[in-house]
């Protein structure tokens, strides 16, 4: 069809572009602001008003890094001019970066919190989206006695507030000795994510026609196999979009991991906000930790964004 | 190539009973086809039979081995659905292999491509070969559901209204093409189908099915001229057969409400019993004729032109019936017209039962 308009639908179109824009704005200006902070200088980031033109610093990087200490006296010139580029920084500030006895360079808490968080949301995305897809596959396409009251159930996981059963938790993660360990997290996370990772993922299975799968045990295929050649592709998209939303909630869950962890399996969460206590707060280094703990979140949506783009209409344009 | 046999089959789906005392017999190599509305239970006997379902009751035999205890792998058989028989994502080659490759029968590759190349070029499909499935038309898309039952040479093809959802000219080819290629592969077919039409084209045997029962199994020609009871006589056929109430008085029918009379033939069954009892008189309207001197009038209700002939409507008191006549005849409508019927073409149901008076006698 020849593209013909009228001025009203040129007039509604040029709306429309305006509203996305404000809307896109809206949501970008925190991590635009994140962003900005991350490079700026220590004594630029809570100017008021804002710094908007600065020159970029890499030193809140630097400072997230490498541990750090105050020094009561400036550095003298002899050792300022023998230090590399990125130890002058932490001088600038008034700071030294802490070697051991010989000579290495300590790293800061950051790295092995944000591997911790790796970890942590990695494993049990993967446990709650298996899980979940294999149970919603289980309960789409067999008949399970009390399927209603079961998935009910599986829903009710979900009617509290998690942080209410906190406290309980902690003393029974205690007492099994899962405090501060990895399991402990992964157990928790993978629990909190399995009920919506089943309900999500029975609505992408039952817009599966079961035919597909009827069609390959005729043709001399086990269940087993007509799921993993037939569904499991099938379902890449809703497993796609269920493992985002799993993966999300994992990486930002600040309460559980502020209780359950304190040093080994601490994740970056708890880690970054309790920086703000050692002398006046930094707010770039801060900053800094937060736009590099966004990256993986923005990373994994962004290489699943086909899937997620069809699979949040849930199946809606699927024929 | 095989024997299918149902025996005594009733399935149930929960409170719902989809099949009631079911028993069939489909001959190695012959197309059979099973006739019913929507929910007359065709497809859970096709289910039945490829092992997707169980039954509640009953067995089911493949060349005289009961399968009850064989998944629907083991089973040999070949399934083509209305749609979603195609595995999406997948190219045309890649589905038409693919029931070649399961583990309990893996064929060395070279006989794969033989197989695949020789059933693309029955179906004249090969230009189609490395397209995918999501690129192809409804016709293109059957024939390659058909493609995918054909290379495995299945021990019986089931086809559950695989032409349903094509357009009327395809459905006329591909109807033609499927019954050729039955025979020349002298396979067993079961083919489910609502449209009596197909039953009546391609089968060489037809099964009623209306609420989960075989009411009649046939030939084409027996389902149409000697109807088992007033439902197969009412569902086969395009017009359907003309149902008239009335008796047999003196070796002549008599219409009652309607009072009007004519000769009927059917001598030796025609016997005491059946005079002066309330029946059914059934008529094919291309057995109801026009003539200036018959013995009934009519008006004529409605004409609908076919081309080759004509079908009218006639109205007799606030009855109507049908009548195919050539399409040179030339009648208007509320015109005034004389009617008659073959005499020796006319069966006889019971009017309680429904069943004809041939098929209880």
């Amino acid at each position: 069809m020849a593209a013909v308009r009228t001025s009203s639908e040129i007039g509604f179109n040029r709306i429309a572009i305006v509203a996305v824009l404000v809307v896109t704005i809206i949501f970008l200006a925190p991590i635009y602001w994140i962003a900005s902070t991350a490079f700026k200088p220590r004594n630029l980031a809570t100017t008021i008003p804002p710094t908007v033109v600065f020159q970029p610093e890499i030193s809140p990087f630097v400072k997230l890094f490498a541990k750090r200490s105050q020094m009561r006296n400036p550095a003298s010139p002899e050792e300022y001019a023998a230090a590399p580029w990125w130890e002058r920084v932490v001088f600038d500030g008034g700071e030294k970066i802490v070697r051991d006895g010989k000579g290495q360079v300590q790293w800061s808490g950051y790295p092995s919190r944000f591997l911790n968080s790796l970890i942590v949301a990695i494993t049990s995305t993967v446990l709650a989206v298996g899980m979940g897809t294999f149970t919603a596959y289980g309960f789409s396409r067999f008949k399970v006695k009390g399927e209603a009251d079961l998935l009910f159930f599986i829903l009710s996981t979900r009617m509290l507030p998690p942080v209410v059963v906190a406290i309980p938790m902690f003393l029974m993660y205690r007492a099994v000795g899962l405090n501060d360990t990895h399991v402990g997290l992964i157990i928790l996370y993978t629990a909190f994510n399995l009920s919506f990772s089943v309900w999500l993922m029975k609505g992408f299975m039952d817009e599966i026609p079961k035919e597909y799968e009827e069609a390959a045990l005729v043709d001399g295929y086990t269940r087993m196999e007509a799921f993993f050649r037939i569904v499991l592709p099938e379902a890449a998209t809703g497993i796609a979009a269920t493992a985002v939303f799993c993966f999300i909630t994992a990486w930002n869950e600040y309460a559980f991991a502020l209780i359950m962890t304190s040093r080994r399996a601490q994740t970056a969460p708890p880690f970054i906000p309790s920086q703000v206590g050692s002398g006046l707060p930094d707010w770039s280094v801060i900053a800094a930790g937060t736009f590099l703990f966004l990256l993986p979140v923005a990373i994994f949506t962004f290489l699943l964004r086909n899937h997620l783009l069809r699979g949040m209409s849930f199946g809606a344009i699927r024929k | 190539m095989a024997h299918i046999q149902l025996k005594n089959i009733s399935k149930s789906f929960g409170n719902h009973t989809a099949l009631t005392g079911l028993d069939l017999d489909i001959a190695d190599g012959e197309f059979f086809v099973l006739l019913g509305e929507t929910g007359a239970g065709k497809t859970t006997t096709l289910r039945l039979i490829a092992g997707l379902e169980k039954p509640s009751e009953g067995q089911v035999f493949i060349d005289g081995v009961d399968v009850a205890d064989w998944g629907a792998a083991e089973r040999d058989v070949a399934l083509v659905l209305q749609q979603y028989s195609l595995y999406p994502r997948y190219t045309v080659r890649e589905n038409l292999e693919f029931p070649l490759k399961p583990k309990i029968r893996r064929l060395p590759d070279a006989e794969i491509k033989d197989r695949v190349d020789r059933a693309a070029r029955t179906l004249r499909i090969e230009h189609l070969l490395d397209r995918k499935t999501d690129r192809l038309s409804g016709g293109e898309m059957q024939r390659v559901s058909i493609g995918r039952a054909i290379v495995r040479k299945p021990r019986v093809f089931l086809m559950d209204e695989p032409l349903s959802a094509l357009d009327a000219k395809l459905r006329e080819a591909l109807r033609t093409e499927l019954k050729n290629l039955q025979m020349q592969l002298g396979a067993t077919f079961l083919f489910v189908t609502h449209d009596q039409i197909e039953a009546m084209s391609m089968g060489d045997k037809v099964g009623v099915l209306n609420h989960g029962r075989i009411i009649q199994t046939g030939t084409p020609h027996e389902i149409y001229n000697n109807p088992r009871d007033t439902y197969v006589a009412s569902f086969v056929g395009s017009p359907p057969m003309n149902l008239i109430d009335g008796k047999l008085v003196n070796g002549r029918a008599v219409m009652a409400p309607l009072n009007f009379e004519l000769p009927f033939s059917g001598g030796a069954k025609a016997s005491a019993a059946t005079e002066g009892r309330p029946l059914v008189f059934g008529i094919r309207p291309e057995d109801v004729y026009l003539e200036s001197g018959a013995p009934v009038e009519a008006r004529v209700h409605d004409v609908e032109n076919h081309g080759v002939e004509k079908i009218l409507t006639l109205r007799v008191g606030d009855t109507t019936l049908r009548a195919t006549v050539p399409a040179r005849t030339d009648v208007a409508i509320e015109q005034p017209v004389r009617f008659a019927w073959n005499p020796d073409k006319v069966v006889l149901f019971d009017k309680g039962s429904g069943v004809s008076l041939r098929h209880a006698g």
